[in-house]
């Protein structure tokens, strides 16, 4: 029971020399300071991000495309001011896309003009240990984000598209905070960075991956919310037009569509709504600007009818 | 707390939730830094350290309601206290005991003669209209102590008291009253109105809710956290029995149907890319080793073989296996370009080819619902008479068989005492690559009655019991 604080047992470990201090008071600090920053969040996403940051884990967000899962890791950077470390996952990343990567060239060029004049070779384990040493080393993101002594925010963006087999590379990082080089020994993190996962669920990730982190589902927002969203970043806009757009939205979700409007969708559609000068919305209006919220044109017929009771949009 | 908690694990873990020990360990640790007293918060965080999947999401919070129930937080204290003495041994029940179920019971039957119908149902409609939670919270009890007319000691899970609180409350009226409220009911755009009506309904919705809360909450009182938890725990959607889901599972099913398939469709084809190794190319090899002096130091292959195999899939829709046969549709056809060719087959008593229908569809669900509207499969009474089925489909299609072809026969061969003729199956086995039968009926209900899928086991590679999507999506996955 009277085990060690996990950020105290995490700094021992990483041989820090003092326990960094908690970015976030309580859940409402989150809340508050992620509203500073334009971003609404609601009791999960609050108490989760409060819990990463003290229990020093990892959160891996998953929900459905446009609910602002990649905006929340910005959001939060952006609160505790700290640097955003973007890893785009994509099929076929690496290793030397994602770690590190040894620069080749750097290193020919150092053995062809370490060469002294005219005698024969240098003395060659003086050589190899020079040659691999950091001044070397291509960082990418992952030790990037670990090396960095400045506070960092680490997003490792749609990771359901590596392949299996690459998620693996992620779990020393993700559970102990080091990078394991072959040549150079283990970098340790200097502070205790915050890591935001996020993911489409397009596949099931690996039980591994899902265990070091918390989770994290960002659904649609309830129409409260999502009002409060519209009004936050929707200059100019009227709480009525607001209100309005998020109950047709929410009327349009429980739609058996093949893609459901997301949030930014919907401020798309709001500003246009804003920009035509309109105070509240019409039939005539909506079947007009549909496309903005749906994408595929059955679906645009599908609301059309159901929404406005009428088969054909308005041309 | 801590025992608690760990009776809240057992209870997920009993509900199909795979819970590790080390989230076990993280949720410790999530308690321990967390304020306790405030209850959302407590939820957010369990959910954050014990379940990592989405659609285990609403199983996690039904659990919750139960072992964590509104009423026995405002004795919070309580689990302070068990932090501070963790030697101390709590009994299981901590959580749920807390609360004096004599305390609770007076305070709801008590106010309940105050008031008549008319005055309760007021309230509910002003709590509703002006979406105040205290109150509504407050009608939602009255509504429950009136009306549900709870015994104590019953070992049931509420819907029965759901349903008869709901029954006294006449919720359309109330429905159609919140949407002269919520919207302008003489405003001619559709728009408007629609969004009113939706509210309107949205709001009911919240007091259904409430309302089962409530009697969950009385239950928990009644009958203790862990009695009660076994008798509300619902599957998960990939657990529930196709054939006897009711119609909010139906609903869950179709939408854990669409993920589903495309994760299979996803993993099937990542599988194929990665097998890029055909057998070993003795021309290429032998060429090769020349280089280094005869010794076939460098094996080279041949490309893969592209060996997609063509899956026939021949369905009974009658009745009650009607469902599964559907999702099975739609599952082989969400990955058919795993295929080199889907045909599907549906009968009753007569034999259609569907295939056409989810031709040139991008989404397998609409044909899938056009299925029944269109095909002809009636020849007679319409009862399923597998043997005519098969001996039709043979008569017209047994020549297009080939050895790459896979059929699936998915049915519970209930034949209604009509003749088998199990030798047509032999012959269509002897001509395709393989028959499986998918049977989704409870294997201990297999041959009794008019089952008689033993008559044609023998000509099947395997007859496989395939009640839940897990099981489809296991065996549709293999198949390729």
């Amino acid at each position: 029971m009277s085990a060690l604080d996990p950020r105290e047992e995490l700094a021992k470990r990483l041989g820090l020399p003092h326990v960094p201090p908690v970015r976030f008071e309580s859940p409402a600090d989150v809340r508050e300071r992620l509203a500073e920053n334009d971003y609404l969040s609601d009791d999960a996403i609050a108490s989760v991000t409060y819990l990463a940051d003290r229990l020093a884990k990892p959160i891996l967000v998953e929900g459905p495309a446009g609910t602002g899962k990649t905006a929340l890791a910005k959001a939060v950077a952006d609160a505790v001011g700290a640097r955003l470390i973007r890893l785009q996952c994509y099929e076929g990343l690496d290793e030397s896309k994602a770690l590190y990567e040894w620069n080749y060239r750097k290193q020919l060029l150092r053995i062809q003009a370490g060469r002294p004049e005219g005698s024969g070779t240098e003395d060659w384990s003086h050589l190899e240990e020079d040659i691999f040493a950091e001044e070397f080393l291509l960082t990418r993101p992952l030790l990037e984000a670990i090396s960095a002594t400045d506070p960092v925010v680490l997003l490792i963006d749609e990771v359901d598209r590596v392949e299996l087999e690459t998620e693996a590379l992620l779990l020393e990082i993700l559970s102990e905070y080091q990078v394991s080089i072959p040549e150079l020994g283990t970098v340790k993190a200097q502070q205790i960075p915050m890591v935001f996962l996020t993911s489409n669920n397009t596949r099931e990730l690996s039980e591994a991956l899902k265990r070091r982190c918390l989770y994290l589902y960002i659904g649609y927002p309830d129409v409260e919310r999502e009002r409060d969203i519209i009004l936050s970043r929707v200059p100019g806009i009227s709480t009525a037009l607001a209100e309005q757009i998020a109950h047709v939205v929410r009327t349009l979700r429980t739609l058996d569509l093949k893609k459901a409007p997301s949030v930014s969708e919907t401020l798309d559609w709001a500003r246009t709504l804003v920009i035509l000068g309109r105070k509240e919305i019409g039939d005539a209006d909506t079947a007009a600007t549909l496309h903005i919220l749906l994408k595929y044109q059955t679906d645009i017929e599908r609301a059309t009818k159901e929404l406005l009771g009428r088969s054909k949009p308005v041309a | 707390m801590l025992s608690v908690l760990g009776d809240f694990i057992g209870e997920l873990r009993a509900a199909g939730i795979p819970v590790s020990m080390s989230e076990h360990v993280d949720a410790a640790r999530a308690i321990e830094v967390i304020e306790l007293s405030d209850r959302s918060l407590v939820r957010s965080s369990l959910a954050a350290t014990l379940v990592k999947d989405g659609d285990h999401l609403p199983v996690f919070y039904t659990a919750f309601e139960v072992f964590f129930s509104t009423r026995s937080w405002e004795n919070a204290q309580d689990f302070l206290d068990d932090l501070d003495q963790p030697e101390q041994g709590e009994s299981p029940e901590g959580a749920a005991g807390a609360t004096g179920p004599g305390q609770a019971r007076g305070e709801g039957g008590g106010a309940s003669s105050s008031m008549s119908a008319q005055e309760l149902a007021d309230l509910l409609f002003r709590a509703l209209r002006d979406r105040d939670r205290d109150a509504l919270r407050q009608a939602a009890s009255e509504a429950v102590a009136r009306y549900a007319g709870m015994e104590p000691g019953r070992p049931v899970g509420g819907t029965y008291y759901l349903y008869r609180t709901l029954r006294n409350l006449d919720l359309e009226n109330l429905e159609r009253r919140l949407g002269e409220v919520t919207g302008d009911p003489q405003s001619p755009e559709e728009l408007v109105q629609r969004i009113a009506r939706d509210e309107a309904h949205a709001r009911v919705e919240m007091l259904k809710a409430e309302i089962e809360r409530v009697i969950r909450e009385r239950l928990v009182e009644d009958r203790g956290a862990e009695a009660l938890a076994k008798s509300v725990r619902k599957p998960l959607p990939e657990d529930l029995d196709v054939m006897h889901a009711n119609r909010e599972e139906m609903a869950q099913l179709e939408r854990a149907l669409r993920p589903l398939s495309r994760k299979l469709a996803v993993r099937l084809a990542r599988r194929r890319r990665r097998r890029n190794r055909g057998p070993v190319d003795l021309r290429h090899t032998v060429r090769r080793s020349l280089s280094t002096g005869g010794v076939p130091m460098d094996l080279r292959f041949k490309p893969p073989h592209p060996a997609k195999p063509e899956i026939i899939v021949i369905a009974d829709i009658s009745g009650s296996v009607a469902s599964f046969a559907r999702f099975t549709l739609h599952l082989v056809h969400a990955i058919s370009s795993q295929f080199s060719k889907v045909r599907s087959f549906v009968f009753v008593d007569g034999l259609d080819e569907v295939t056409r229908l989810f031709e040139g569809v991008d989404d397998p669900s609409e044909a899938v619902s056009r299925i029944n509207a269109e095909a002809d499969v009636i020849a007679f009474d319409g009862h399923s008479d597998y043997g005519r089925a098969l001996l039709t489909f043979h008569a017209q299609f047994a020549d297009q068989i080939t050895r790459r072809a896979t059929i699936l026969i998915l049915g519970d061969a209930r034949n209604n005492y009509h003749q088998a003729h199990a030798e047509v199956l032999a012959d269509l086995r002897y001509r395709a690559k393989a028959v499986y039968w998918l049977n989704p009926e409870p294997m201990s209900y297999w041959n009794s009655g008019d089952s008689i899928i033993a008559q044609y086991a023998p000509y099947c590679e395997r007859v496989i019991e395939c009640r839940t999507l897990r099981q489809l999506e296991a065996f549709v996955g293999g198949l390729t």
